[in-house]
């Protein structure tokens, strides 16, 4: 994926600080990748903290694992588990709060909704494009909604473009990688001696202008192309193209349902990990005087028993029915409602699923797309 | 005019009826006059009542949309948080937010027949239609009421349905699949009314609420008596929470039935409706 590229702007790798520090000057938490358990995740950084290096990350169906390498490089590795989306739509949030007095009169309140702005470093192309659909779930239409809306509000978002895909990967195919085209602040193409730095906003542009950055060498320019060459060309896994859900929805008893299902634990991690899933649930957590309720949402997952519980019946009682309704919505459905897949390529369903199911196999055999 | 969406606001219970052993009907008022005095809703659409420390629940409206102010919601005691809100008396409160959801097409329907056809406490969202239809008597042709019930003694509202029948052009039809002592309906299932209901499906559209199973045989019914697909309309229920069609528990294919629905056109949803796993 090669945009024209009117870039000029250098950051030597020594340089990373004053990144930091000129976010922090401009008011933002800066958050960023790091080790933890055994996966890389987005965490916000103390004061004193630098960007950890050398991270690489395998994956395959049903494994994720890091290992550390004398690599300079900060971002030679594909994704952790999470990245926007917890930002943005928190797994565990109070939506609004009730009190009762003691003449029974009933008082509800809504939590501040404040939030310190926060950078996050290291977005990959698939994340800004799973967080452009996650923002149209959430924002677009008559209701949007306002928690989501203050957190996204405050992202500044330094974007990389993916330089190693993992295995499980297959943005290419579905459009939205392994370069990212736009919806960053900041974006950058990372050397072993540095980083190729460009603007995507007026607030990206602040920053930028702060940085102690050289101009490029055309050396440079040509290694990230190459870079960013070999990034796409090395994906092997691919969705079948187009849009699926005519051929979904054609074929809703296909047997392969049930087959997918005998290994499917409906555990819920491919939900639980893929960056536009957006089903919640709510319920209502009292205190023991029974005076105050939160009124809570957390994540749910279609994949649950309760997802599709109504008055005594479970629409969706078979796993079956379960993984049928995640995929034909992902890949089908989506497009009615949203205009595109809700699938961004980041292969995290693959890699997180105990037990290795692809949703590109899986897929390509239902559709009768089988390579 | 809505209320604010995004969180219930205080109602009071200023009268309860109990319509049958499961059935109440809560009478509230909205404590806020200044937003009582906007709040508006079309027949079909619902509210989600609060029951404090225990949750939200969506019930549909079964008052009459031209006098908004106090509301009527009519609960079937069937899950944790109907049986909490059934066991409220008077002067207890609710929170409510609302309203939600895509109603009847009732303004469509005007000059033509009017088809009702519910089953059980499915008559509830339908109350307004009806209250529509009979104070704009003149504007609307026959209007045909079939309600179904599992057995007699279930049938709530039978001095409304009685009033109903006393209207020009009006015909009430009931059923129930077991008939009681004192019982002068039909003995059977609602789509025994068919024959006894002489409709003019040329010239008709049909609003139909109640359990799929009864609505699925009553559609068949309406296709094969020759009302074509676009005048048939269904309200549907699926588990709600958000009721913004953003928790996504409520997807139906790619509709959301809290926002998109609850009423639904049948030739928009056909390819689905019945389908197991949706």
């Amino acid at each position: 994926m090669e945009a024209p590229r009117s870039v000029n702007s250098f950051l030597p790798r020594k340089a990373l600080d004053a990144l930091l520090s000129a976010l922090r000057d401009g008011g933002y938490d800066c958050a960023a990748p790091v080790v933890r358990d055994g996966a890389v995740v987005y965490t916000r950084l103390q004061a004193q903290d630098r960007l950890p290096h050398g991270i690489s990350i395998q994956q395959a169906p049903g494994r994720y694992r890091v290992g550390f390498t004398d690599s300079p490089r900060n971002f030679s590795w594909a994704n952790g588990p999470q990245a926007l989306k917890p930002f943005v739509f928190t797994a565990h949030e109070t939506l609004w709060s009730a009190r009762r007095d003691p003449d029974g009169n009933l008082c509800f309140t809504e939590p501040d909704r404040n939030v310190d702005p926060v950078a996050i470093i290291g977005v990959r192309s698939c994340d800004l494009a799973a967080l452009a659909l996650q923002d149209r779930h959430f924002l677009d239409g008559a209701c949007a909604d306002p928690h989501y809306q203050a957190r996204r509000a405050s992202l500044f978002l330094v974007a990389v473009n993916c330089s190693h895909p993992s295995d499980t990967c297959f943005c290419v195919s579905t459009g939205d990688g392994p370069a990212a085209s736009d919806g960053y602040d900041l974006l950058l193409d990372e050397l072993d001696d540095g980083f190729v730095i460009q603007a995507g906003s007026p607030e990206g542009q602040k920053i930028l202008d702060r940085l102690p950055v050289v101009s490029t060498t055309d050396r440079q320019l040509q290694d990230i192309n190459r870079q960013n060459r070999h990034a796409a060309e090395c994906q092997t896994r691919r969705l079948p193209p187009g849009n699926l859900e005519p051929a979904l929805f054609a074929n809703l008893d296909h047997p392969h349902w049930q087959t997918v299902a005998e290994r499917c634990l409906s555990c819920g991690n491919c939900t639980s990990v893929c960056p536009t899933c957006f089903c919640y649930r709510e319920l209502d957590q009292g205190t023991l005087d029974s005076d105050h309720s939160e009124h809570i949402r957390e994540w749910d997952s279609c994949f649950t028993q309760g997802h599709s519980y109504i008055h005594g019946v479970t629409i969706r009682a078979g796993t079956d029915l379960r993984y049928r309704q995640w995929l034909a919505h992902k890949l089908g459905s989506w497009h009615s409602q949203y205009g595109r897949s809700g699938c961004v390529g980041c292969g995290r369903c693959i890699s997180w699923c105990p037990v290795g199911i692809d949703l590109t196999e899986e897929v390509a055999t239902i559709v009768g797309a089988a390579s | 005019m809505s209320l604010a969406l995004h969180h219930p606001v205080a109602a009071e219970i200023i009268a309860r009826q109990q319509e049958s052993p499961s059935i109440v009907s809560l009478t509230l008022r909205l404590e806020d006059r200044a937003l009582a005095d906007r709040f508006q809703f079309q027949p079909g659409q619902f509210n989600m009542l609060y029951l404090h420390g225990a949750g939200e629940i969506p019930v549909s409206i079964s008052s009459d949309p031209s006098s908004p102010d106090p509301l009527v919601h009519t609960i079937r005691d069937v899950g944790r948080v109907s049986h909490g809100l059934a066991q409220l008396r008077p002067r207890d409160r609710v929170g409510l937010r609302g309203p939600f959801g895509r109603g009847w097409p009732v303004e469509n329907a005007r000059h033509r027949d009017v088809i009702v056809i519910t089953g059980g406490l499915g008559c509830a969202p339908l109350v307004p239609v009806i209250d529509y239809v009979i104070q704009r008597r003149s504007a609307y042709g026959r209007l045909i009421i079939m309600q179904g019930v599992k057995h007699s003694d279930d049938l709530i509202w039978r001095e409304r349905y009685a009033a109903w029948d006393a209207h020009p052009d009006t015909r009430v039809l009931l059923a129930a699949d077991v008939g009681g002592k004192h019982w002068n309906g039909t003995v059977g299932p609602v789509t025994e009314l068919f024959d006894q209901a002489q409709l003019r499906t040329g010239d008709s559209m049909a609003f139909l609420c109640g359990p799929e199973p009864m609505i699925r045989a009553c559609v068949q019914r309406l296709l094969e008596e020759g009302l074509p697909a676009d005048r048939i309309w269904i309200s549907m229920e699926r588990n709600m929470q958000c009721a913004l069609g953003h928790c996504g528990h409520c997807q139906f294919g790619a509709r959301f039935v809290c926002r998109d629905g609850p009423v639904f056109c049948y030739a928009d949803i056909r390819h689905l409706f019945g389908r197991r796993g949706f």
